[in-house]
């Protein structure tokens, strides 16, 4: 695992593997992707990155404790649900705005930051237990 | 008139939850006034509450709801009847006052903040509970009660009995509102109303139904814990752990009188026959006497009065049971009676203790002097539980015993029940407020001096209250007693307090016969308390025992039952995980003819002829090598990390048959899924410490090989089995043809999961993270436990607590950590 070729191509390949994981979100809703998979791929990369340096730099580098992502994940899908409330509908009907930039258009929908929610419970939960598994037994987890 | 009735009346209820949240911010910044700030919020409450009362005695009841599930017919309706608003508005009246009083109390406990946030929480439950009219709702009120009350019996936490007083208290009440939940269903059930309100225009209401004694016995139960009738009465003695403000609001005006409310809602459908008369009447006697009696064995102020509410709860328990017009007309009166001089009581024992320093009857006397304020205070709650006029709990006791002037054996015995347990109370009002402030001046673990203004506003409040309420006899009785005893007893009631009084009738010397007997009592209370205390060793047990019993009793059980599932073997779990699903998958095959499908008719002729291999393209067959040599390469393998690579081959294989039959999410999903479980299996098999090889002596390989083969076979021949028969696509079909029009997505795998099942999504991704955070766990516990040395395989007869997944086989040459 250490040697010195995957660890120089390391940081590139996750750099890569992490905007491709937000792309394959992203585009989940009208071609094959979704949060799911992005969240997987994004644990992937992280998995990558802990390996190639170590579980205290790959931890370092999120910043936040893989386990906050997931649960804010939870907590933002739980609130988007919430949010129709306030239009008078049952919990979770969905939402769409059109926002006109320019030539193009965006559709933002309550679905879509609920599937980054999805994204982000998946990225952090199985990033979480890699890097739990990849740090040594004096690290703190 | 307020512009939005519905709204307003459910922010009744939901204020308080608000005002909880924000109480401990608020007490950061206003600390020394925070208990002046917060009471507003239950103070304009029970403004607005008062503010419907004219409403109310117009028009009887007045509802309001907003929508909850639709669909379901479900309405979070609320319902404002007599009952109900004599109930919110003691809740929110007292309330404020307790707030008021906690302020000054609890002054400069670093906790005060959370104590408030709880206090209104439960205020905010409590006003709830007695303002829904879904029984769901109240239910979940009813149990939010519960929660509330355990956090605030256990707000000293620090202290074991606390901890205690709270778990039981919430064991013994929840199992109430378990049978509550039942009781409801099972009303809805035979009725199909989630309404209150329509139950009780039911034409003879449940009586006649088959059903009835069940549905009796989950509210009784339920009314019975939460009001600690006998013999479920031991928890709210030992709720008095909690920091008297609590006691004198849940314990004894509020919380506890949700069960009488509860008996008293149902009353219309549900009451009358003999089964209600009869466990009523009986289990409130007993109550009563039991608890004025007990009251004698204490000597702690706060025990005296605990075990005194016992005894009124059993007494307005009693008089629901009797359920006549009189009866019920006393259980109103006595019920506000009750809650302004119990709770103005507890306020003065706290205040004695906080002021002198214990609460022991014995070791207090004199305080008349230095406390003259409190005496005042004490001196009028104690009036109205001795019932003296001119207080309203004085046209209370007249009302009761005014029904039971007849030559009916089974009244008279009522009626002596009730002057005995009247006298009785009395003792215990005259010991608790009269006995500490008058007599020879005693010397008090603290100098005692007269408690802050915080803490006699509420004592001498609700004291004058008491007596204002008596002397506008007419007023309260119009405005109070006659729209809530209405509402009790469905049909309308009309009041006959007066302040003539008939020297003539024999109610009158019934009080003066109480009095006398209250008088005895008070003078023998030192015998009492000694013949109560030999009763109660001869006895040699107390319901506290049988609940600690049965509590040793239920964890044994569950440690005896989590060894036997829960051994700690691996290869066990996983053998009986398998097992069950191969029984699973061929059960239905074979005993219930699922395979008759796939069985070659007899019209088919010479089918081993016909037999053909599928025509698949080049790369179609390379699949299907690739998942072979996968399959074959795990079989073979004497290694562990052979097995998981082969393991990944495998599975990518499956993944690229996803892709080729059109399922590219599915596809990419395990690609991504078989690459993290190689990643992951990997790095668990390096952090087991496992030997590189994996031998297994035969009859393991024979036993494990057999149960892969059953398994493979079941699920292949459950597939075959399902394609034979005709597909429903109703489903896929109605996805197809909806997911661009109404959910504007052409991905129909995606949006089936964030937009038609979105609710599922939610619940799978507060699983996994759940599931995240328990594997966090056992990886930390098991570094914490790196220290130890490892010892032999968990067995069957290790304790509870070190059992943890052990792999098998783990090698003992394990290498300490670094």
């Amino acid at each position: 695992m250490n040697t010195i070729i995957f660890r120089t191509i390391a940081p590139l390949i996750v750099a890569t593997m992490l905007v491709f994981s937000i792309y394959v979100c992203l585009r989940g809703h009208n071609e094959p992707g979704g949060g799911f998979i992005g969240g997987l791929i994004g644990a992937s990369a992280i998995a990558v990155l802990g390996m190639a340096t170590s579980a205290t730099h790959a931890r370092k580098a999120l910043y936040f404790d893989p386990l906050s992502f997931a649960g804010f994940g939870v907590l933002l899908a739980g609130l988007t649900g919430l949010i129709s409330i306030f239009n008078d509908n049952p919990f979770m009907t969905s939402i769409w705005l059109y926002l006109e930039l320019g030539e193009s258009t965006v559709p933002l929908s309550t679905p879509l930051v609920f599937d980054i929610g999805v994204y982000l419970v998946v990225f952090g939960t199985i990033s979480s237990i890699a890097l739990g598994l990849e740090s040594d037994e004096g690290e703190e987890p | 008139m307020v512009p939005n009735l519905d709204a307003s009346i459910a922010l009744v209820a939901i204020a308080p939850f608000v005002a909880a949240a924000l109480a401990p911010l608020v007490h950061r910044f206003t600390a020394p006034f925070s208990g002046w700030l917060l009471a507003l919020i239950p103070a304009a409450i029970f403004a607005y509450l008062v503010s419907l009362a004219p409403q109310i005695m117009a028009e009887g009841a007045i509802s309001a709801r907003i929508g909850w599930v639709p669909v379901m017919g479900l309405d979070l309706s609320f319902f404002v009847d007599g009952l109900s608003l004599t109930f919110a508005a003691t809740i929110s009246g007292i309330g404020a006052l307790i707030i008021l009083y906690s302020g000054a109390y609890l002054r400069g406990h670093e906790h005060l903040g959370r104590f408030m946030a709880f206090l209104l929480a439960f205020m905010g439950a409590m006003l709830g509970l007695v303002l829904a009219d879904n029984m769901l709702a109240l239910f979940l009120f009813w149990e939010l009660t519960a929660v509330t009350s355990f956090l605030l019996i256990g707000f000293d936490a620090v202290r074991q009995s606390a901890r205690r007083g709270a778990i039981q208290a919430l064991v013994i009440t929840n199992i109430g509102g378990m049978a509550l939940l039942a009781g409801v269903i099972l009303v809805q059930q035979i009725t199909g109303q989630w309404e209150l309100s329509a139950l009780r225009e039911l034409e003879d209401g449940l009586r006649g139904h088959g059903l009835y004694g069940l549905v009796l016995a989950c509210f009784l139960l339920a009314a019975f814990t939460k009001s600690a009738q006998f013999p479920l009465h031991f928890w709210l003695p030992n709720a008095m752990e909690a920091p008297t403000p609590v006691s004198a609001f849940l314990h004894s005006a509020t919380m506890v009188q949700a069960g009488v409310y509860l008996l008293a809602r149902i009353t219309p459908w549900m009451g009358g026959t003999m089964a209600w008369t009869t466990l009523l009447v009986g289990f409130g006697a007993v109550t009563l006497l039991w608890g004025a009696l007990a009251a004698f064995k204490q000597t702690d102020l706060k025990q005296m009065l605990a075990q005194s509410t016992i005894a009124s709860l059993g007494l307005l328990v009693l008089l629901i049971g009797l359920g006549s017009e009189t009866a019920i007309a006393g259980v109103v009166v006595y019920f506000v009676a009750h809650a302004l001089y119990k709770a103005g009581l507890f306020m003065v024992v706290g205040a004695i203790d906080h002021e002198a320093g214990t609460r022991d009857i014995t070791l207090l006397g004199g305080l008349a002097d230095r406390m003259p304020v409190t005496f005042i205070a004490a001196g009028l709650g104690a009036l109205a539980m001795i019932g003296l006029p001119p207080t309203i709990a004085f046209f209370a006791k007249e009302e009761m015993y005014l029904g039971l002037l007849t030559p009916d054996w089974q009244d008279i015995a009522v009626l002596v029940v009730l002057v005995a347990g009247n006298a009785l109370l009395a003792a215990i009002g005259a010991l608790v407020a009269i006995k500490p402030f008058l007599g020879p001046e005693v010397a008090t673990p603290k100098a005692a001096h007269e408690a802050p203004l915080a803490m006699l506003v509420g004592p001498i409040l609700l004291g004058a209250l008491g007596i204002v309420a008596a002397l506008m006899l007419s007023d309260f009785a119009h405005s109070v007693l006659e729209p809530a005893a209405s509402a009790i007893l469905n049909e309308t009631v009309k009041s006959h307090l007066t302040w003539a009084i008939d020297l003539m009738s024999p109610v009158v010397w019934i009080s003066v016969l109480t009095w006398g007997l209250a008088y005895w009592a008070y003078r023998q209370a030192d015998m009492l308390r000694v013949l109560m205390r030999r009763f109660a060793s001869g006895l040699g047990f107390t319901a506290d025992d049988v609940f600690d019993a049965v509590m040793f009793g239920l964890i044994r059980f569950a440690g005896a039952l989590t060894r036997l599932l829960h051994h700690g073997r691996l290869e066990i779990y996983l053998g009986t995980a398998f097992a069950m699903l191969a029984l699973a998958l061929m059960l239905p095959l074979f005993a219930l003819g699922g395979i008759d499908a796939l069985l070659p008719t007899a019209e088919l002729g010479n089918w081993a002829g016909r037999l053909s291999w599928p025509p698949l393209a080049i790369h179609e067959w390379g699949v299907f090598g690739l998942a072979l040599i996968g399959l074959v390469a795990i079989v073979v393998s004497r290694k562990r990390l052979y097995s998981i690579l082969a393991l990944g081959i495998q599975g990518t294989a499956v993944a690229l048959i996803f892709l080729i039959f059109g399922a590219p999410d599915l596809a990419f999903t395990q690609f991504m899924v078989e690459i993290l479980s190689v990643v992951i299996l990997a790095l668990v098999m390096t952090r087991l410490n496992l030997e590189d090889e994996d031998p297994r002596p035969f009859e393991d390989w024979a036993r494990d090989g057999l149960l892969a083969i059953v398994c493979g076979l079941g699920v292949a021949l459950l597939l075959m089995v399902v394609i034979t028969g005709d597909l429903d696509t109703r489903l896929s079909d109605f996805f197809t043809a909806t997911s661009v029009p109404i959910a504007h997505g052409h991905n129909i795998v995606n949006v089936i999961l964030v937009d038609y099942r979105g609710f599922d999504t939610l619940g799978e991704i507060s699983v996994l993270m759940a599931a995240g955070i328990a594997i966090m766990a056992l990886l930390t516990g098991r570094r914490r436990k790196t220290a130890t040395p490892v010892g032999p395989v968990v067995s069957a007869t290790a304790p509870v607590e070190a059992i943890e997944p052990v792999p098998a086989r783990r090698t003992r040459r394990r290498k300490a950590a670094p």
